[in-house]
């Protein structure tokens, strides 16, 4: 298949997923009654119990879910080229590890929603900020490995810290809410929340868009793309910066979700082929798209809301499984 | 044609109060559909006002339905609000159509903007009450004036300040040094506890006990303690939530130095449908108090527990337990 038709393909996904998402929930609103609120939205004053849902609870939500899937996706798939490793993900650096441990300190403090998010997403970026500078200070700085090393540690230090909040923190009213925080859920997004994320994630994706060619000359091999004339090193720290950014913004408003910046580069790599160039826009329709999915099942298939973390490992296991067994060879970049 | 549909739909706003964080919030005049956003306020709305429950956050067991009222029995489960991450859909919620959402417990700044949120976002009022035990009296008339049971939440009220002015006046003829020196032992292995001023022990001050844990955290919730920690503290009574604990603590080596251990001290808390310490810590714990008060103190407890206990669940939970129930309920054996 051509890569234009992929592309178009995935769009239309995209748009069909958006529009499906939007008419399923557990309030029932049938699809010419959305149409009609849709339509009607100018002139009422929104105060319906159908406008209610649909323009305070339910858009806000799948476009979250669009948003989060989209960075996720982005960041794992500029990861996974940078480190020439495909099994690496967005939480490579310790980024989810730390906004969890943001997020669960401010639950523990009893800061208000907004706040909560604002530490997450600080807490995100101190961390990577940390293991960039243990790194440099191990002598490492150009070197990947102690990169990925350093995440290692400073990520389970914050682990083990997160642990400690959770001991510390109210049985009956802080401890549920930091655990499910931790799973990940789109629960209490409003409208808000994204009109503050998505200039973040936004900031995030452009240097990655912009910069694509050259980040696919950099999987090459260091020394490969030096000859081709690109700076090695300035360019790393770019690609490190958007992509912490994108994810540190997603992880800030939907808490931590494992796997989807893992899977998807994965499976857009099966559709459009390792280069970077075309695997990037890729792997954001197709995450987004995912993600819409994943999040119309959790608020969908039961009673209660499932985890959003908990619903993409039960699914991404599997299928990454399924991914590894057909196309061993062409997984790898 | 949207505009007037819009206009039958909203309710008849009739008057503002103003709830235990300060905010003022606007109910209904008439309030028949109420949705607890947590167990604490589940139990506090539960005694007030069952009719009104449009669910649970958490649907009761089988062993617990004896002890509620036929008719909540089998309303669904709802899940909880917590901020971000809640196991309740607020689509779901906004398809219950409550009048009001309550919340009892502790009140700051993640639960007033948690509040704020869903009240404009889901368009539902939501009240914010003070779960301090100290406060309980005051949280039943706050509520009850809201939902228009003003009558019960006065019966209820005057109840708890009976049960803690019992308490005040069995504690003024104990002297200090004659006060029992308490550890609550929760969990499997009877190791995780909460110090003092928890609000997973505050019951056992508030009854005059001592509870040996100090100095590991003056608020929030459970600890681990080591079992050297414990022969350390000494305590000479034992409460546990936990059955199998107390079926097995005499056979364990490491708590046979505890002197209450040894003194065969080891009380096992009842807990249907609620916990008698916390789980959930509301309204459940007043019934606690009486029966610490006759565990702690049975020289001096005034009348007979069974026959309160048989009251405060026909008062407050409106059934009247058989004999049987009774004894199922007080059964400390641990069997």
């Amino acid at each position: 298949m051509r890569t234009a038709t992929v592309f178009v393909l995935l769009t239309i996904l995209l748009v069909a997923m958006a529009a499906i998402a939007s008419g399923i929930g557990p309030y029932h609103i049938s699809l010419p009654t959305v149409l009609d609120a849709i339509l009607q939205r100018p002139f009422g004053d929104g105060s319906s119990p159908v406008d209610t849902v649909l323009f305070n609870i339910r858009f806000p939500r799948v476009a979250a879910a669009g948003f989060v899937g989209a960075a996720l996706a982005a960041a794992g798939a500029a990861y996974q080229s940078l480190f020439r490793n495909p099994l690496v993900s967005p939480d490579i650096l310790g980024v989810s590890t730390g906004a969890g441990l943001g997020a669960v300190l401010g639950i523990l403090l009893g800061l208000p929603v907004m706040a909560i998010q604002v530490f997450g997403f600080i807490g995100g970026l101190v961390t990577v900020m940390v293991v960039a500078t243990l790194a440099r200070a191990l002598r490492g700085g150009g070197d990947v490995l102690v990169l990925v090393l350093a995440g290692i540690v400073v990520g389970a230090l914050a682990g083990a810290a997160i642990s400690l909040v959770k001991v510390l923190a109210d049985p009956y009213n802080q401890l549920p809410a930091i655990t499910f925080w931790l799973l990940g859920s789109l629960a209490g997004i409003k409208a808000s929340d994204i009109a503050a994320t998505a200039p973040l994630v936004a900031l995030g994706l452009a240097p990655l868009l912009l910069l694509r060619w050259r980040i696919g000359v950099l999987s090459l091999g260091d020394d490969e793309a030096r000859a081709l004339g690109v700076n090695v090193s300035a360019l790393r720290i770019v690609v490190i910066a958007a992509a912490t950014l994108v994810t540190a913004s997603a992880v800030a408003i939907s808490g931590v979700i494992g796997w989807v910046g893992l899977m998807v580069p994965h499976m857009a790599r099966m559709l459009v082929g390792p280069r970077f160039d075309r695997l990037l826009p890729a792997a954001i329709l197709l995450g987004a798209s995912f993600m819409i999915g994943v999040d119309t099942l959790a608020r969908s298939a039961a009673r209660i809301e499932i985890p959003l973390g908990v619903l993409t490992a039960v699914i991404g296991g599997p299928v990454f499984v399924w991914l590894l067994a057909r196309r061993r060879r062409e997984l790898l970049p | 044609m949207g505009l007037g549909l819009a206009l039958l739909t909203v309710p008849a706003i009739a008057r503002t109060v103003t709830d235990s964080a300060g905010r003022q919030v606007e109910v209904p005049d008439k309030i028949s559909r109420v949705f607890a956003a947590g167990p604490p306020a589940s139990t506090l709305l539960y005694v007030l006002a069952p009719q009104d429950m449009v669910g649970w956050v958490r649907a009761p067991r089988d062993t617990e339905k004896p002890f509620l009222l036929p008719a909540t029995r089998e309303l669904p489960e709802l899940g909880r609000l917590t901020g971000r991450g809640d196991t309740l859909n607020l689509e779901r919620l906004v398809a219950e159509k409550p009048d009001l959402i309550v919340d009892f417990g502790s009140i700051n700044d993640t639960y007033r903007s948690l509040a704020d949120r869903v009240q404009t976002q889901a368009g539902i009022p939501y009240l914010l009450i003070d779960g301090r035990f100290s406060n309980t009296a005051a949280a039943l008339r706050l509520l009850a004036d809201v939902l228009g049971v003003k009558e019960r939440g006065e019966t209820l009220a005057r109840a708890t300040e009976e049960i803690f002015g019992q308490v005040d006046r069995v504690l003024a003829q104990v002297p200090a040094d004659k006060r029992p020196r308490v550890y609550l032992a929760r969990g499997p292995e009877g190791l995780e506890t909460g110090s003092r001023g928890s609000i997973n022990t505050e019951i056992i001050e508030r009854v005059g006990a001592i509870n040996v844990v100090e100095g590991l955290r003056a608020k929030g919730g459970i600890t681990p303690v080591s079992p050297e920690q414990l022969i350390a503290w000494a305590p000479d009574t034992l409460i546990t939530l936990d059955r199998g604990f107390r079926r097995s603590v005499a056979q364990k080596a490491e708590w046979q130095p505890v002197p209450a251990v040894a003194a065969g001290r080891v009380f096992l808390a009842p807990g249907l449908p609620y916990g008698f310490i916390d789980a959930p810590p509301s309204v459940n714990r007043l019934i606690g108090l009486t029966w610490l008060l006759h565990t702690l103190y049975p020289d001096k407890a005034p009348g007979d527990l069974r026959e309160q206990v048989r009251t405060f669940y026909h008062v407050f939970y409106q059934v009247d337990l058989t004999d049987s129930d009774l004894t199922r309920l007080l059964d400390n054996s641990g069997g």
